[in-house]
């Protein structure tokens, strides 16, 4: 490896975090003219999902450690230093991010009318505060970025809330800061004990059992309090409608998961091995709980962005228990899965937000028969929907089928069984959803108002999410090896029970075994 | 006069350089015909502000010494508080320029009372007699008084003045009162000799009761609870502009005396004060978050929010010595910075004669200003402390000190008092956010003048920098901690 190419590899991440920036920034400076700032946004968003994409190219699968890493001091005292890397865990989240940005743009092209300016500023903010919640490695820059996301998030809320923007964003703002509370004090009575904010040395130190066991419980715990806000858990997510209902679409499909799902993944469980055993089951009863109330009240919902967030709390639900069923086979399916969500829900908050900018309505019961009018809705919508409810050859079944074959065999067939019974019930208000909004007889609504199919930006947001979806299910492949990669240096490995690391084949005949149950 | 030196006068420079500046502004004023317009004065009074912030860092090259006989001190630590007030007065100068009436004949007194009452603070912080912090408590107080006052056509303006003013002058009784009590414990009223002596003073009852009189008299100076009743209705009689002025520097004045009251005259007793200040800081945190919380006023609720930054300033005074001073220093740094910005944000939007005085009424700002908005967004996000703000690093170095000094929980009520707070600030800053009503008719236009514009560019700047890049100040306030021992 040559010395420009360290370059940019030292450098690369850096780039990812301050090229939204400086796109938030000219656009910030340049006058609000027309579609002058989302020009702008989606130039800045392309660049950047074109930066995330050199660390696939060069990422190194299987070496121990972060790569692409940069550590320079920040400040003295106390000692946080800028540290960014990535492994195998945070890579592809890092990507996801990037592809989302874009995404995100295309789907508020039409949506967003007035001051779209601060708009795309504080959207491409967002994306550097996400991006740095990934690769952060020094604990008090990743709070740092942790915090910052809230921000725009709340601030966007409240501008383009459908109903009341801006109790939901308080809500949501409230929701996640508190929490957070904790999770300094827990940080900085870190730092106190072993004097550094490092992650990779926290993690030595803490394993290396110098630190009083009784606080680290209650250190842990205040982690996994702020986390499981954010994912959320129940009975944690009293934020999520609301914040769905009102969030603007670009928005909305980053609002959950991934965030507090990888802080997890890095943080409680990467940080706190032995602590997390002790919360473990607490959790599986928790997401099992939260997996089966969230896919019922999806039932029951009469708005789709409430059937939605019902349906994403069923899902995230059940990729924590993934996380917390502490098998590897469960965990490898957790990261893939937290993946798969981020593709799906990125499909389907753009296909609700075309409904939406058409119909201006969110009343299921005001829909029916729209496919005769919005075809390509439909069939986007179809395939979505079949993507979330787990059907094989598209990403949902992999790692849906990942956490729940491990959780029966590795953790309970009782959590199981009844975690599995979402499966159906996931099934129902997906597909109910779909048949009351596109089948059936038409509505007066969708029969009176005149409205057109997807325009250009939404087939171009789109058909890289659809193909993703067929992409990531025929050949999870192209992701697993880092992802393993990652899995075989996490300290639970001695820990966890002896287990096979799955591989494509297991999980072709896996299909074949699931439709047989079927 | 026998035995005052260059040396003397160069340790009182930027003291010195306002009064003149002031004088100056005093006697164009009279000068000037009588219909003329005073706003024009701005030309002596802020570049004598940029010439005594100048002087202040100049000082530095003086070295740590004192001056007229053991009254006034140069250090480190007096130029760094020297320097910030002197900045917080020429961002309020500017904010006044541009947001009081234009055709206001009474500019020339503002601003020289601003100068008079910048030269009182200025000199508090370097004092280290006595007597010499009494009068310059006096100065920077009846300046502050007359200014709570200025809008005179109105009800609240001279309610808040005499309000301020009675309140004031008691919590000043009870300063002398203590003042008096050490002098007869120690026969002397030199902080040094006073440290010296303290320790081994006969009568000891006389030097604690001598510094809870003092206490008293310098918590109600920062608006630190139970002495802080007098901030709201002060906050909201006087002018914005004022209470920009009014919220941060004397408060960073008068903590820097308290810093030097308790650090540098009573170490001694820190088995005392140490306790006590828990209590003063939980409480001013408490009472001001659950009181601003209720609050519909922005500047009401603005003030008790200032009661509730004095808290967590003073939660860093549990820390070890020299941590706890730089984290105090610093606290008082971001908060001035935010503060000042705020409060600016505020003049501008709810305007001078504030016909927008509340909170529903900052609907919208976003969309009918939205740099405005912006701006006020990004003091609030410093207010609740998120991090890349200068809000985050005071609270971090505030509370860090706190746990460096035992006091976890202090730290901890204190983080969960911004959790309240956040509550608060999240209301105005998303009442801002959004979409004004259709029927909405808005009586002030908010415009941001070339004056204006460079105080908030100046305080934005600053906040950011604080919150970024925050290591320079960082060392000049552990330089500044470190010259006070």
């Amino acid at each position: 490896m040559n010395g420009a190419m360290n370059g940019i590899d030292q450098w690369i991440l850096t780039l990812i975090l301050l090229a939204p920036l400086a796109g938030a920034l000219v656009i910030a400076l340049l006058p609000d003219r027309g579609k002058l700032p989302a020009w702008l946004a989606l130039i800045t968003a392309l660049v950047t999902f074109g930066l995330t994409l050199h660390l696939p190219t060069h990422f190194v699968t299987g070496r121990p450690g972060f790569q692409f890493e940069l550590d320079v001091p920040w400040i003295t005292n106390p000692a946080i230093h800028y540290h960014v890397g990535v492994d195998g865990l945070s890579l592809w989240l890092v990507v996801l991010t990037g592809l989302l940005a874009p995404v995100g743009v295309l789907a508020s092209w039409n949506a967003i009318q007035t001051r779209g300016k601060l708009f795309y500023s504080l959207f491409l903010v967002q994306q550097t505060a996400m991006a740095g919640v990934f690769v952060a490695l020094d604990l008090m820059l990743y709070y740092g970025f942790w915090e910052l996301s809230l921000v725009p998030m709340a601030v966007l809320i409240a501008m383009y809330g459908r109903k009341d923007g801006a109790k939901a964003a308080t809500k949501f703002f409230l929701f996640t800061f508190i929490p957070s509370a904790p999770l300094l004090v827990a940080i900085l009575w870190l730092y106190a004990r072993t004097g550094t904010f490092s992650f990779a040395e926290l993690q030595a130190q803490i394993a290396g059992g110098s630190l009083p066991a009784g606080a680290l419980f209650w250190v842990a715990l205040a982690f996994l309090f702020a986390f499981a806000v954010k994912v959320p858990i129940f009975p944690l997510h009293g934020w999520l409608a609301d914040s769905f209902s009102e969030a603007p679409v670009a928005m909305a499909m980053v609002i959950a998961g991934k965030l507090g799902l990888y802080s997890m993944l890095r943080f409680h469980v990467g940080l706190f091995p032995v602590q997390v055993k002790c919360v473990a089951p607490v959790l599986i009863a928790l997401t099992v709980i939260g997996i089966l109330y969230g896919a019922c009240l999806a039932l029951v919902q009469r708005d789709f962005w409430r059937l939605i967030a019902f349906a994403t709390l069923s899902h995230f639900s059940l990729t924590t228990l993934g996380i917390y069923g502490l098998t590897l086979t469960g965990r490898d399916g957790a990261v893939y899965q937290t993946l798969n969500q981020g593709v799906m829900e990125g499909a389907l908050f753009v296909l609700l937000g075309v409904l939406d900018t058409r119909y201006a309505n969110s009343q299921i019961a005001a829909y029916g028969g729209a496919a005769a009018k919005l075809p390509q809705t439909a069939a986007f919508f179809v395939i979505t929907s079949l993507a979330m409810i787990g059907l094989p050859m598209l990403n949902g079944f992999i790692g849906e089928f990942l956490i729940l074959s491990s959780t029966f065999t590795a953790v309970s067939k009782g959590w199981a069984i009844a975690a599995t019974v979402s499966v159906i019930l996931g099934s129902a208000y997906t597909l109910w959803l779909v048949q009351r909004l596109f089948y059936g007889p038409e509505s007066s609504m969708t029969a009176e108002k005149p409205v057109t199919d997807l325009r250009w930006n939404e087939w171009i947001a789109l058909v890289p999410l659809a193909v993703l979806m067929l992409v990531m299910g025929i050949v999870p492949s192209l992701w697993m090896p880092s992802i393993e990669g990652w899995l075989k240096q996490t300290p639970t490995q001695q820990a966890a029970a002896p287990e096979r690391l799955t591989l494509p084949p297991l999980v072709l005949t896996a299909a074949s075994g699931k439709e047989a149950a079927r | 006069m026998n035995g005052t030196t260059t040396m003397d006068l160069l340790r009182i420079l930027p003291e010195v350089i306002l009064v003149i500046a002031g004088i100056l502004v005093m006697l164009v004023d009279a000068a000037l015909p009588v219909g003329a317009l005073r706003r024009g004065l701005i030309w002596i009074a802020a570049p004598g502000a940029v010439l005594a912030l100048w002087a202040s860092l100049y000082q530095l090259q003086l070295g740590t010494g004192t001056a007229f006989f053991g009254a006034v001190e140069t250090s480190p630590f007096t130029v760094f508080f020297h320097a910030l007030i002197c900045g917080i007065v020429l961002v309020a100068l500017l904010l006044a320029y541009d947001t009081m009436p234009r055709n206001g004949h009474h500019m020339g007194e503002f601003y020289a009372l601003v100068l008079f009452g910048a030269s009182g603070m200025c000199l508090l912080t370097g004092a280290v007699e006595l007597l010499v912090v009494f009068i310059a408590l006096e100065i920077s107080s009846i300046s502050t008084y007359i200014l709570a006052g200025y809008r005179k056509h109105t009800g609240k303006g001279p309610e808040a003045a005499i309000k301020y003013f009675l309140l004031g002058s008691f919590a000043t009784g009870f300063l002398l009162y203590g003042i008096a009590l050490i002098f007869g414990a120690t026969g002397t009223t030199q902080i040094y000799q006073i440290a010296r002596l303290a320790p081994t003073a006969q009568n000891h009852t006389m030097v604690v009761l001598a510094l809870l009189l003092m206490l008293v008299g310098i918590f109600f100076k920062v608006s630190a609870a139970p002495f802080h009743v007098w901030t709201p209705d002060v906050y909201e009689g006087a002018p914005s502009p004022v209470v920009a002025l009014l919220s941060t520097a004397p408060k960073a004045a008068a903590f820097a005396l308290l810093l030097r009251v308790l650090y540098e005259m009573l170490p001694s007793l820190r088995s005392l004060w140490s306790p006590l200040l828990w209590i003063v800081a939980v409480a001013s945190m408490t009472i001001g978050n659950l009181a601003a919380l209720r609050q519909q006023n922005v500047k009401r609720m603005l003030a008790y929010s200032s009661i509730a930054h004095a808290g967590y300033l003073l939660a860093a005074f549990a820390g070890a010595d020299s941590t706890g001073i730089s984290a105090a220093a610093f606290y008082a740094a971001a908060y001035a910075a935010m503060n000042v910005g705020i409060f600016a944000v505020v003049t501008l939007a709810s305007g001078y004669d504030e016909e927008l005085p509340l909170v529903a009424d900052f609907r919208g700002l976003l969309y009918r200003a939205p740099l405005l908005g912006s701006v006020l967004i990004f003091f609030l996000v410093s207010l609740i402390g998120i991090p890349f703000t200068g809000g985050f690093f005071g609270k971090f170095y505030s509370f860090s000190a706190a746990v460096s000094g035992g006091a976890v929980a202090l730290a901890i009520i204190g983080l969960l008092n911004s959790g309240i707070a956040a509550a608060y600030y999240v209301r105005l800053a998303l009442s801002a956010a959004q979409r004004p009503e259709q029927a909405q008719a808005v009586p002030v236009q908010p415009q941001i003048g070339i004056a204006v514009g460079a105080a908030l560019l100046f305080t934005v700047g600053a906040t950011l920098w604080l919150g970024i890049a925050p290591e320079p100040i960082l060392r000049a306030a552990e330089a500044a901690a470190s010259a006070l021992r």
